[in-house]
């Protein structure tokens, strides 16, 4: 399995107002070639500023790179300036943004927008641009396209207009495609029809993808991998059987917990993690979860907690498994879910250098 | 690995409540509105303007021993002197004098144009939006048919035909002018009404009355606000305009515009005649705009920071 | 769709015109002094002419009804003070001109405005964003017939750079045309800037930036081209303040054109005069608003013209 990303260490802040907000303190995972991998998170954990950065989107002030590595296809994208960046964005990595209503032209025909990404990274002439754009259409599953090609934005619902989007995130043919919520803003029958959409696609083109989204039974539907990040840090990682029946981190213990399952006891309260995200302008001492964590140590409060290694694929960052921690319990619904995931080490190994 | 202590790793006291704590102080709506309009120093620039200027209106012409009307030709056309500040006019009359006279009678065309407008625009405007429906349909194309009107020609038209006088101008003023203030109301109106508040109080047993008074209208005092203080510099521009065309208020009554209009034709050999006043029509202008601008900066929310 | 949307409009059109129509019939009739009333003061020859046109010696209502039929065939009627002039006459001398001298401002109004107002945006809380919204915000504060008094003061007269006054060639354009567009060039710089802001943030621009777009294609082809569309709406407004705006320029700079002859109609009291230049001022407003409206309905796809937005 090869390696088309890897991020290395990255940290990301923005200088406002009020400080400087670090978004994004010391994050590293790879994706491999032809696998999905999901990030998970709520709002403020930095998913959608990790996925923007390796895009380069982010305006750089306020917002700066403070330190790390992005390694895409051995290049690293961090030391890209801007203009070289053109050449990436829409030919290699493709993204797709979370709310279809806004992220199109309302002024420019559906066909001219996909058409412009071809246009612009293979230098084919417009009409065979238009070409392209029905084929595209018709890839994702859009009826009528030679009509429809010609329309405008407000000429579709909700669910066509993000299949558009994603027409277009696919017209180059990308090795790397960067969902950022894209279902979130649609209906849930809608959602299910884009995820098989993905899917769909992915097993045609063999594109990479990133998949970020806050809700696990996406996750569960699409990923091969996931990545839990709270506070800007990844938490776990891990493949899916293993962060969903082996899930290490009280952080990840606390989101399943909290999803609404049939199997739930019929007078148990739904779980919910009480409190909200850190201020990342002041970013707290030692395990930024520490504040909402039930099961948090006194450690908790004064050391950040290193990276354990479980497997060779699962990662966790908690000092539960340091191996002077208690032997604690997850919650009763996480574990009604556990079950025995093959070739976990007998005991975690401390990662000295995060990620690897 | 590191040597930690074993009993770092007991168990830690949580208080999950505190986690629940609200960090920022809340402010009310207008002390948020105040504070953002303080920031701006264009706007808090124009405010120190309108003070200065209001001030001398009310107290410039008792500054000097001349009043506006007294003819003295044997001093007529002096340029600005110790004895005469700004100057005088071709009958002699004590410039300064005059113009703060003519502020007087210029803010307060502005003022009472903007009041009724207000007055008119308001009531007009809310009724529309909350009754909706046909009665909104009905009151709005009329206003849109008047509103097809071209506001300055009505103006002169009418200011020709009858005397021309205060009165007349105020009112000439106003009867389109209103149409403004009315579909802004209205819109604010029509996006508060199906708030839940004005629901909470409906099923209360509030009468159409009272929702107006107490809700609707409060709550859209912000827009209502800012377009008042925007009508102000177009009446001042519309008067001097007036003026200009010969349409302004008769002598010996000053306003800046009549002032600057009968400077004209000397302009090249007393200037100061022209200047006062012309630069006062512009400082008021510029002053009001600036503080509608600050205004309307403060109440988006958009803004906010 | 299009064609009951304009219908529509017409018929709006119409009602409006037919007040004003009306209001300066009205109003003409009141006017003491006016043709209507008693004082004859006026030489025989004009008096013969306004009995023919108006019907003096007929009751008011077939006065009323003549007056409106003479206006809807383009006939505004003969001069109150002008011996053997029609309005007809002062109107075809005098438009062309004005027209002239409106479509100068304009065209200097839009071209620099929006630039301004697109450099401004760009440059967003700089000191050129500051700079230029501080002249923009001292343009729409100076009316235009001082910026006009100042213009012909400094740069005419002391400076000797133009000519004075009168409409002989192109460099008697200038002045004017810039005392114009001066107040709207302003008004322009502060919407496109306010526009331009918003469509940069929006979503859009983002997915732009994410398909590799250069930065001018994204500026030229997704920004400018949203952020026009409030523009387009303001070119109605825009005609009308440039239309009366050119009454008092003319005035200064002695133009012969269609406002000067208004201006000196109402100092003189030509009643006849003034209502005809009144009817064929509204019916050009009334008209370049509608025109406005549809240019901005064939911009804006998301608009359908029966009046309500295409699509879900």
């Amino acid at each position: 399995m090869s390696r088309l990303l890897e991020v290395k260490n990255l940290a990301v802040s923005f200088k406002t107002y009020g400080g400087e907000v670090q978004a994004i303190r010391g994050v590293n995972f790879h994706l491999n070639k032809g696998e999905t991998l999901a990030i998970v998170g709520e709002s403020g954990s930095g998913k959608s500023v990790t996925s923007q950065t390796i895009m380069r989107l982010i305006p750089m002030p306020p917002g700066r790179i403070k330190s790390g590595e992005m390694l895409f296809d051995g290049i690293d994208l961090a030391k890209k300036t801007d203009k070289e960046m053109e050449a990436i964005r829409g030919k290699d990595i493709g993204m797709i943004f979370q709310d279809p209503m806004t992220s199109l032209n309302p002024t420019m025909k559906v066909g001219a927008q996909i058409g412009e990404v071809v246009i612009k990274h293979s230098k084919v002439s417009k009409a065979e641009a238009k070409k392209r754009a029905v084929e595209l259409l018709t890839l994702v599953g859009i009826p009528f396209p030679e009509q429809r090609v010609n329309q405008y934005p407000h000429e579709f619902s909700g669910g066509m207009r993000q299949r558009v989007v994603i027409a277009m995130a696919l017209a180059s043919n990308p090795k790397l495609l960067i969902a950022d919520e894209p279902t979130t803003a649609l209906d849930v029958t809608i959602q299910a029809q884009i995820l098989e959409l993905m899917k769909d696609i992915q097993k045609k083109t063999d594109t990479s993808i990133i998949f970020i989204t806050h809700d696990l039974g996406v996750v569960a539907n699409v990923a091969d991998r996931v990545a839990v990040m709270y506070a800007g840090q990844i938490v776990e990682m891990g493949t899916v059987d293993e962060v969903f029946y082996d899930p290490k981190h009280p952080y990840t213990w606390g989101l399943l917990a909290s999803m609404p399952s049939l199997d739930n006891e019929a007078e148990e309260e739904l779980a919910a993690i009480p409190g909200t995200p850190p201020d990342l302008t002041n970013p707290p001492k030692g395990d930024a979860f520490a504040a909402r964590n039930p099961y948090a140590m006194k450690i908790d409060f004064e050391q950040e907690p290193p990276m354990f290694k479980i497997s060779d694929t699962h990662y966790a960052k908690t000092w539960l498994l340091h191996p002077d921690a208690p032997k604690v319990a997850p919650p009763a619904s996480v574990q009604r879910r556990l079950r025995k995931v093959d070739n976990v080490y007998s005991t975690p190994v401390l990662v000295a250098k995060d990620g690897e | 690995m590191q040597q930690i202590p074993k009993d770092m790793f007991e168990p830690a006291s949580v208080d999950l409540s505190e986690a629940e704590k609200i960090s920022r102080p809340s402010l009310s709506f207008w002390k948020d509105v105040r504070l953002r309009f303080r920031e701006n120093k264009l706007a808090m620039f124009g405010v120190i303007l309108l003070i200065l200027i209001v001030f001398m209106a009310i107290f410039g012409p008792m500054m000097t021993k001349y009043d506006y009307a007294t003819n003295d030709l044997v001093n007529a056309n002096k340029p600005p002197s110790s004895e005469h500040w700004f100057g005088t006019d071709d009958l002699g009359r004590d410039v300064f004098t005059r113009t703060w006279e003519g502020a007087r009678i210029s803010l307060f065309i502005g003022l009472s144009a903007a009041l009724i407008d207000l007055f008119i625009g308001v009531v007009w405007g809310s009724i529309s939006g909350y009754r909706g429906g046909r009665t909104d349909e009905v009151m709005m194309r009329f206003a849109d048919i008047l509103y097809g009107v071209p506001y300055l020609l009505l103006v002169i038209l009418l200011m020709v035909v009858f005397d021309q006088g205060l009165g007349t101008m105020i009112i000439a003023m106003t009867l389109t002018g209103w149409i403004n203030m009315a579909r802004i109301v209205r819109g604010q109106v029509m996006q508060l009404k199906n708030q839940e508040y004005v629901m909470a109080s409906q099923t209360l047993g509030a009468n159409t009355n009272r929702i107006l008074f107490k809700h609707l209208i409060p709550n859209s005092m912000g827009q209502i606000l800012v377009t008042m203080t925007l009508t102000i510099p177009s009446a001042i521009f519309t008067e001097a305009f007036l003026s200009y065309l010969g349409l302004g208020v008769p002598a010996p009554l000053a306003s800046w515009g009549t002032m600057a209009s009968d400077a004209l034709p000397a302009l090249e050999y007393y200037p100061w005649r022209l200047f006062f006043p012309a630069t006062f029509i512009c400082l008021t202008i510029l002053a009001f705009n600036v503080v509608g601008d600050g205004l309307r900066d403060a109440l988006d929310p958009k803004l906010r920071k | 769709m299009m064609v009951k949307y304009i219908g529509k409009r017409v018929i709006y059109m119409l009602l409006s015109l037919f007040l004003i129509v009306s209001a300066t019939f009205l109003l003409m009739r009141a006017a003491p002094g006016g043709p209507f009333s008693g004082e004859k003061k006026l030489p025989p020859e004009i008096i013969a002419n306004l009995n023919k046109f108006y019907g003096l010696d007929q009751p008011w209502y077939i006065q009323y009804v003549d007056y409106l039929k003479s206006v809807s065939t383009w006939d505004f009627g003969p001069s109150f003070k002008y011996k053997g002039q029609t309005v007809n006459d002062l109107i075809s001398s005098g438009f062309p001109v004005s027209f002239m001298l409106g479509m100068e401002a304009i065209l200097i109004a839009l071209a620099i405005g929006v630039v301004l107002g697109v450099f401004s945006a760009m440059k967003h809380n700089k000191w050129q964003d500051y700079a230029a919204m501080v002249i923009a915000v001292l343009g729409i504060s100076v009316p235009s017939f001082i910026m006009a008094t100042l213009l012909q003061y400094t740069l005419a007269m002391k400076l000797d750079l133009f000519p004075v006054a009168r409409w002989e060639s192109w460099a008697h354009t200038v002045l004017p045309a810039l005392a114009l567009a001066a107040t709207p060039m302003a008004f322009i710089a502060r919407l496109t800037r306010s526009s331009m802001l918003e469509v940069l943030s929006n979503d859009y621009m983002r997915t732009a930036k994410a398909k590799g777009l250069s930065r001018g294609a994204i500026i030229i082809r997704h920004a400018i081209r949203n952020a026009m569309l409030p523009v387009v709406s303001y070119l109605g407004p825009l005609t009308a303040g440039i239309l009366t705006g050119s009454f008092i320029i003319e005035k200064i700079f002695g133009i012969p054109g269609l406002g000067l002859h208004f201006v000196t109609s109402i100092t003189n009291r030509d009643y006849t005069v003034i209502m005809g230049v009144t009817v064929f001022y509204s019916i050009l407003l009334l008209a370049s608003v509608l025109l406005v409206d549809i240019l901005y309905g064939l911009i804006d796809p998301r608009i359908k013209l029966s009046g309500g937005k295409k699509g879900a």
